[in-house]
């Protein structure tokens, strides 16, 4: 039975081309298991995934409303129905830390911004060496790269904070960006590892029967072929740093210069804290970013996770 | 090929070919010097501070194993292993079963699949912010949304989360709760098995059940021990949710002290840099461990078709 796996056309680029089983008629539409038990089947299915999908939302929108219900009415009401928009929530969320809620929305866009910047430059660099060049050790450092991926970040975290201490970016952001700049997120090498390969070595040699040299072929065959890596890379990038939390507790300790999943935490820090609705309007405030990130970079989301997660 | 499949097959490929290690280099440079800098450097240097007393104030004094028999003695940090197992143990086995559950469902083309796959996607993707952490805390707290349900029913709830029993479980919850990205590779590798196997299963009589397990799940599974392996990884360096359902203390209790979170109440709370060094590398080490015992394991389960 594993005889023809082999030669099936297997989609490594994540173009979604060549897939073999995606395109097949949907099974009820047989003549035979056209039936009404099959319908009623499907119907079941549906319904109970429709049940989970709002199970596994209903927190998500329970927060969304109660960041529009006066504090009094968030523990009462377990219901997503609004009577009221008390929209005063946002406001007093805004200001209730020691900036308003926009520097923190700033702080973080700047460290997001470098780190973006950081892992285009950097992995896509390493990247084409790994995925295109012949060089001494190539194999040794292949394997310490994929190897860096799994590493965690508590063995390095100690002596980097040392590090960064003693030239003094404590409460910089250097120590959240300039690693990004050394191809650090090793998960993008491979990535774009992957995605280079599967770009046609022949446009390569083309251009360099046409004089080109590496740093050419580079900048101008490979890098615009791999956009959609790029862009994978760029929303990744954006999502994690946003969401990151443990680097930004410790290198960032002055409010001026909180990001903000550092700023949040203070909401709950106060344990007197009994504005609940501005808590909830600031939570709110700070995932947007990533759900329209979500809405519009899905595909490169889903495609990104599903090559590097599959051969 | 996923990054695990690359590293047991490194071992073969071509030899013999021209080298371009200048220009390799020039290519390579930002990210050997991470390497260098970022990566190997910190962590030696956080090897040889693991057997010193570091506080960041004194120059570091050579204590030889004394972190290490410290470790064994501080009841806190072997009560924060228990912690962290819990959590691996029960909340990955959990979620890939979750996730690879409702793949199974969605698979082969079926109406709304873009729409449940995006819904069931989005939790991963915020799960691991403070936003929802915050939220989490709210929802599981005496006055929180689970005990307003419960209560339309009858029941009347503990304070989950302040209730040192049920706090870890609030907690795995979450981690269930994010089963999206996993669920996604799942989909995409379900989508690689030729529908003619389960076409000729069909014909020649196997049950559901009988599908699965002689079909998908030997064909799935580099895919499952993908997932597991880097699930448990990450699964042990959880940190944010801890964090802020407890308040940065890691109780009630210490029931919600994770390794890690007490890594970081050592390191950077107390700045007893030498402790958490120590305890950083047992991290590594245990996690090392786990992987190669999970790799030494997948011989027995994992098929390989190439």
């Amino acid at each position: 039975m594993t005889t023809d796996i082999d030669s099936l056309p297997i989609d490594t680029t994540g173009t979604g081309q060549n897939r073999p089983t995606r395109k097949r008629p949907r099974e009820s539409r047989g003549t035979l298991a056209f039936s009404r038990q099959a319908r009623v089947k499907s119907v079941v299915k549906h319904v109970i995934l429709i049940v989970a999908a709002l199970i596994m939302i209903y927190p998500l929108l329970w927060m969304v409303v109660s960041s529009l219900r006066p504090n009094d009415l968030i523990f009462q009401d377990p219901s997503i129905l609004l009577k009221t928009m008390h929209v005063q929530n946002f406001s007093n969320g805004w200001n209730a830390l020691s900036n308003p809620f926009y520097r923190y929305l700033l702080n973080s866009a700047i460290v997001v911004l470098g780190a973006i910047i950081g892992n285009l430059v950097s992995c896509s660099m390493a990247a084409y060496a790994f995925a295109r060049l012949h060089f001494s050790g190539k194999k040794m450092f292949f394997g310490i790269m994929l190897l860096t991926i799994m590493l965690p970040i508590h063995v390095v975290v100690v002596p980097q904070y040392i590090l960064f201490s003693q030239i003094g970016w404590i409460n910089t952001f250097w120590p959240l960006i300039v690693p990004k700049f050394l191809a650090t997120d090793a998960f993008f090498v491979f990535l774009m590892v992957q995605f280079i390969r599967g770009i046609p070595r022949e446009l390569d040699e083309a251009a360099r029967i046409d004089g080109a040299g590496h740093p050419r072929i580079f900048l101008r065959v490979i890098l615009p072929l791999m956009v959609p890596a790029l862009a994978t890379t760029t929303i990744f990038t954006f999502i994690w740093t946003w969401n990151d939390f443990f680097s930004q507790l410790i290198y960032l300790t002055d409010p001026n210069m909180f990001t903000v999943p550092v700023a949040l935490r203070q909401f709950i820090d106060s344990t007197t804290t009994s504005d609940w609705g501005s808590m909830f309007a600031m939570s709110v405030v700070s995932l947007l970013p990533v759900f329209l990130v979500f809405l519009f970079g899905q595909r490169f989301l889903i495609k990104g996770i599903a090559t590097t997660g599959i051969k | 090929m996923s990054a695990l499949g690359e590293l047991s097959r490194l071992k073969k490929g071509a030899k013999g070919e021209r080298t371009q290690n200048k220009a390799a280099f020039v290519f390579l440079a930002p990210w050997l010097l991470g390497l260098l800098a970022i990566t190997i450097g910190p962590m030696l240097i956080s090897l040889y501070l693991s057997f010193t007393d570091y506080n960041l104030i004194q120059s570091p004094n050579w204590i030889g194993l004394d972190n290490f028999t410290r470790m064994l003695h501080d009841t806190r940090l072997m009560n924060s292993l228990r912690v962290t197992f819990t959590y691996v143990i029960v909340g990955v086995p959990l979620q890939l079963g979750l996730a690879l559950f409702i793949a199974m469902v969605l698979d082969r083309g079926m109406r709304g699949l873009a729409f449940y796959r995006s819904v069931f996607y989005l939790p991963s993707l915020l799960g691991a912010s403070v936003a929802v952490a915050i939220l989490w805390k709210q929802m599981f707290g005496t006055t929180g949304l689970v005990n307003q349900v419960l209560a339309l029913v009858g029941i009347q709830g503990p304070g989950w989360i302040s209730n040192p029993s049920t706090a870890l479980g609030s907690i795995i919850l979450l981690h269930v709760w994010t089963f999206g990205s996993p669920m996604i590779i799942f989909l995409a590798g379900l989508r690689q098995i030729p529908v003619m196997y389960y076409e000729a299963a069909e014909v020649d009589g196997a049950n559901k059940w009988q599908r699965f397990w002689k079909i998908t799940m030997p064909l799935l599974s580099p895919i499952v021990f993908f997932n597991l392996v880097l699930q448990i990884i990450g699964a042990f360096q959880s940190f944010t949710q801890a964090f802020i359902v407890s308040g940065g203390t890691g109780g009630p209790a210490d029931s919600t002290m994770f390794f890690t979170l007490y890594l970081y109440q050592k390191g950077f709370g107390q700045f007893d840099m030498g402790y958490a060094s120590a305890m950083a590398w047992v991290l590594l080490l245990m996690v090392g461990a786990l992987t190669a015992i999970n790799f030494f394991a997948s011989r027995f389960w994992v098929f390989y078709d190439d």
